[in-house]
């Protein structure tokens, strides 16, 4: 018999076409997943670099001044045109604008303009012209930059005096707001006007009113002050703006800038990105209030959807008699997994908040009726929404590893007089590990993804505090919360200048992807270790 | 049959049936086994050794379906009785697996692991019963720089006798084997098989083995099983140099099985 073969058939014999259509489809798969983090990552990490500006002397005597975004051809096939941020809300009604490049007689970028980025109305492109303080006659001739500076320290001052009053001012309504709750459990329990414990709590709040309203006049005082410091700007058309210094966050001249103060300024903004609060809508400022929930929010769901799909696994797996049922069940856990998130948002909102939170009410508060003090959507439900919509993946994950695990392992630990109890400890569960953990990181991974189901469990927009704070008793798991999913929701799709907010979708959807990353990194970096510790090579 | 009287038995069994579901796999076995001596239990695959091995440490109670009547007595005792706690029994009834099984865990733990298991704390202790097992599996030598590194990491003859050593260590009186060495090289074997003869000093030894030379050469007393029944018990020289039943010479000839 002849062994060589012709050319052609051999081609398929070896499987080489085969080979090809694997690794193109793999290659195909890749570049998707490669494109999306490259676009999200040119566009996230972009948005932080002070763009220089742009002064634009239009053929019919006007003036623009802003930082260019794009340029395309114009749909008549005439020219170029290019987006502008032009800012100046206030003056412009919007931050963008397209401008036909043939229209443009000269393009500038003075060394004196500023951008300044506010807390109301946007970005200010323009000059500053002068500055207004209390004792500032005769310094006329003062570089306005330098003054700038001085007064802005000032006014942060200012600023941190107002902020402490505000602490006391929050501390003292809270009070206040007890001292109500107090009341209304009184005469809900029927107790009679002239009772003297309803008029100590009466009397003791009326103190406390006292005290808040003179805080709240120091306050009034202190903003008045506040107020006469002001930045004297012109446009570029020379339209002259009188604007609050309070107000500025950050004043630079990006065109005077070079790449060191540049790489300064972009590390700047991205410590407000990670520790400060949003600002304007959540389209400008920080994240933090959003990182904070997304991540305490996954870390309470794990607290959760950890122990109980280990257990239940555990249950279906070593103790539940193999049969029918529990074959039944191992499908259902399964299927679990493919029911739509949205579905477990309701029925977290139908059983968490309505249910048990509505219940707790009834039992604890029923004074405060009908405002619901458990039975409104938290972090705690939410989270708890989450739990049951993971746990199928570590259920399934941990009866997975466990059933991997040899029988022979389990005989030798049997056959020295173990109980069963101390064959799953000792043995059966270090073994299972590094698949558990494989379960926990799918676990994770999915629930940071979520944003359906929080949407009707308590994620809001703003929230007004933490839900771990510095305030007894510390962790407030009734506390709405701010997620990073909900807010690239908010921002990209809902709030009223979709257009500004662009860039912050791009920050926020880099910054939940690299939380993503860097959570399951560690989870598989700890797994890795146990598969070394645990692996069972040789049996 | 059993027509061998046994000086000073450890284990009896009698009028010992065990039943897989429907199937019947021991019928009516009546011997005992002496004590510190090894007694290989041979006959073909499928003739229900290892089903009757697992019964004197209540192994067969993992298998949902298997059903038994009759008496297994160790020192008088009745171990399926309702009082014995199969703790302790497995305490007092080691056992070593065809394929070898180390836990994932040091050498040093894995030996130690039935002291652990029973509470016991004690360094010292712990410290001298490891030197101990592993001289007694003769395994020591091997591995005494080596405790607390991974017991996967050990050969495969090295890991069986690392299973040896997890089983004495406990300090049991008997020590059931299942085909010990049919996983080894001829090397190791021979190791395992000293070791056996030495082991037989302080333990009673059941062994179960498709190796007739083994059997030959380990064993005191030879128990031939066929279908689940038992053809023929006797001294190993006995059986092997004179048969009663033709069934047996057929088999440790190597005529069939
Ligand atoms: N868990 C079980 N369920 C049902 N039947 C079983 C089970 N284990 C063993 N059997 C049956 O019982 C009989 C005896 O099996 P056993 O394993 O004791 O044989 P053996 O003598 O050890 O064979 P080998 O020499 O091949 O190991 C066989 O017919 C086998 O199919
Ligand atoms: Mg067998």
């Amino acid at each position: 018999m002849d062994i060589t073969n012709n050319k052609s058939e051999s081609l398929w014999r070896k499987g080489e076409p085969w080979v090809w259509m694997t690794g193109a489809s793999l290659a195909l798969t890749l570049l998707i997943t490669a494109t999306l983090i490259v676009v999200v990552m040119v566009n996230g990490l972009g948005v932080f670099w002070p763009a220089n500006l742009q002064q634009l002397q239009m053929k019919d005597g006007t003036r623009v001044m802003g930082e260019h975004i794009k340029q395309e051809p114009m749909p008549s096939g005439e020219g170029d045109r290019a987006q502008f941020k032009i800012g100046n809300r206030e003056i412009n009604g919007l931050d963008f604008r397209w401008i036909n490049l043939p229209d443009v007689t000269e393009t500038t970028e003075p060394k004196d303009a500023v951008a300044i980025e506010r807390e109301e109305y946007g970005n200010f492109y323009g000059y500053l012209t002068g500055v207004r303080a209390p004792g500032l006659e005769g310094t006329e001739d003062q570089d306005v930059l330098d003054l700038f500076h001085q007064k802005k320290e000032v006014v942060e001052n200012l600023e941190h005096r107002i902020e402490a009053l505000a602490d006391r001012i929050q501390v003292l309504s809270k009070q206040m707001q007890e001292l109500r709750l107090e009341d209304q459990r009184l005469v809900y329990n029927g107790v009679k006007d002239e009772d003297p414990e309803l008029l100590d709590v009466r009397r003791m709040h009326n103190a406390l009113r006292e005290d808040f309203t003179i805080l709240l006049n120091q306050q009034d005082e202190l903003r008045a002050e506040q107020a006469r410091y002001r930045l004297l700007l012109e446009d570029a058309n020379g339209i002259k703006i009188d604007l609050p210094l309070s107000h500025v966050v950050r004043l630079y001249q990006p065109n005077d800038m070079g790449t060191g103060s540049k790489m300064l300024f972009y590390g700047s903004k991205l410590i407000e990105l990670f520790l400060g609060e949003p600002r304007e809508a959540n389209t400008e400022g920080g994240l933090f209030p959003a990182i904070f929930g997304t991540v305490m929010l996954i870390f309470l769901m794990s607290l959760v959807s950890f122990p109980m799909g280990v257990i239940a696994a555990v249950y279906l797996r070593e103790y539940a008699k193999d049969g029918p049922v529990v074959r039944l069940v191992r499908i259902a856990v399964n299927n679990l997994a493919g029911i739509p998130s949205i579905v477990y948002g309701i029925f977290g909102l139908g059983f968490f908040v309505y249910g048990i939170g509505g219940t707790l009410d009834q039992i604890f508060y029923p004074e405060r009726l009908p405002t619901p003090t458990m039975g409104t959507g938290g972090i705690l439900w939410a989270s708890l929404t989450l739990a049951i919509l993971t746990v199928p993946v570590v259920i399934v994950s941990t009866d997975e590893a466990l059933g991997a695990i040899p029988q022979g392992v389990r005989e030798g630990s049997l056959a020295l007089g173990s109980t069963k109890f101390q064959l799953l400890t000792r043995i059966l569960l270090p073994m299972a590990s590094p698949g558990i953990m494989t379960g926990l990181i799918l676990s994770m991974a999915r629930a940071a993804g979520e944003v359906a189901p929080l949407m009707i469990t308590g994620v809001v927009k703003l929230a007004p505090s933490l839900p771990l704070d510095g305030e007894f008793p510390f962790l407030h798991l009734d506390r709405k919360f701010m997620h990073l999913g909900f807010h690239i929701y908010d921002i990209g799709f809902q709030s009223p200048n979709v257009e500004a907010a662009k860039p912050m979708v791009y920050v926020t959807t880099l910054l939940l992807v690299l939380i993503v990353l860097v959570m399951s990194s560690v989870a598989i970096h700890m797994r890795n270790k146990m598969k070394k510790k645990y692996s069972s090579g040789t049996f | 049959m059993t027509d061998i009287t046994i000086p000073d038995p450890v284990i009896e069994v009698e009028k010992f049936n065990f039943y897989y579901g429907d199937a019947q796999a021991l019928f009516d076995l009546n011997l005992s086994f002496p004590k510190k001596q090894v007694t290989a239990l041979i006959g073909p695959s499928g003739c229900g050794k290892s089903t009757f091995l697992r019964c004197f440490n209540r192994m067969n109670d993992l298998v949902d379906i298997a059903r038994m009547d009759g008496n297994i007595r160790l020192h008088g005792t009745d171990i399926y009785s309702a009082g014995v706690d199969v703790i302790e029994l497995r305490r007092r009834v080691g056992m070593v697996f065809q394929k070898s099984n180390p836990f994932p865990k040091s050498i040093y733990e894995n030996v130690i692991y039935g002291l652990r298991i029973a509470g016991i704390k004690d360094k010292a202790v712990l410290d001298e019963t490891v030197e101990k097992a592993l001289h007694g599996a003769a395994l020591w030598d091997e591995v005494k720089d080596r405790l607390s590194e991974s017991a996967l990491g050990l050969s495969g003859g090295q890991m069986q006798r690392l299973c040896i050593a997890r089983a004495i260590a406990v300090n049991p009186e008997v020590i059931l084997m299942d085909e010990p060495c049919s996983a080894l090289d001829p090397k190791s074997t021979a190791r395992v098989e000293d070791l056996i003869t030495e082991l037989r000093e302080e333990f009673t030894i059941l062994i179960v083995t498709h190796n007739m030379q083994q059997a030959a050469r380990v064993s005191d007393y030879t128990a031939f099983l066929f279908e689940g029944e038992l053809v023929e018990y006797d001294k190993t020289q006995d059986i092997f140099t004179n048969p009663k039943n033709k069934k047996t010479e057929d088999y440790i000839t190597g005529r069939f099985g």
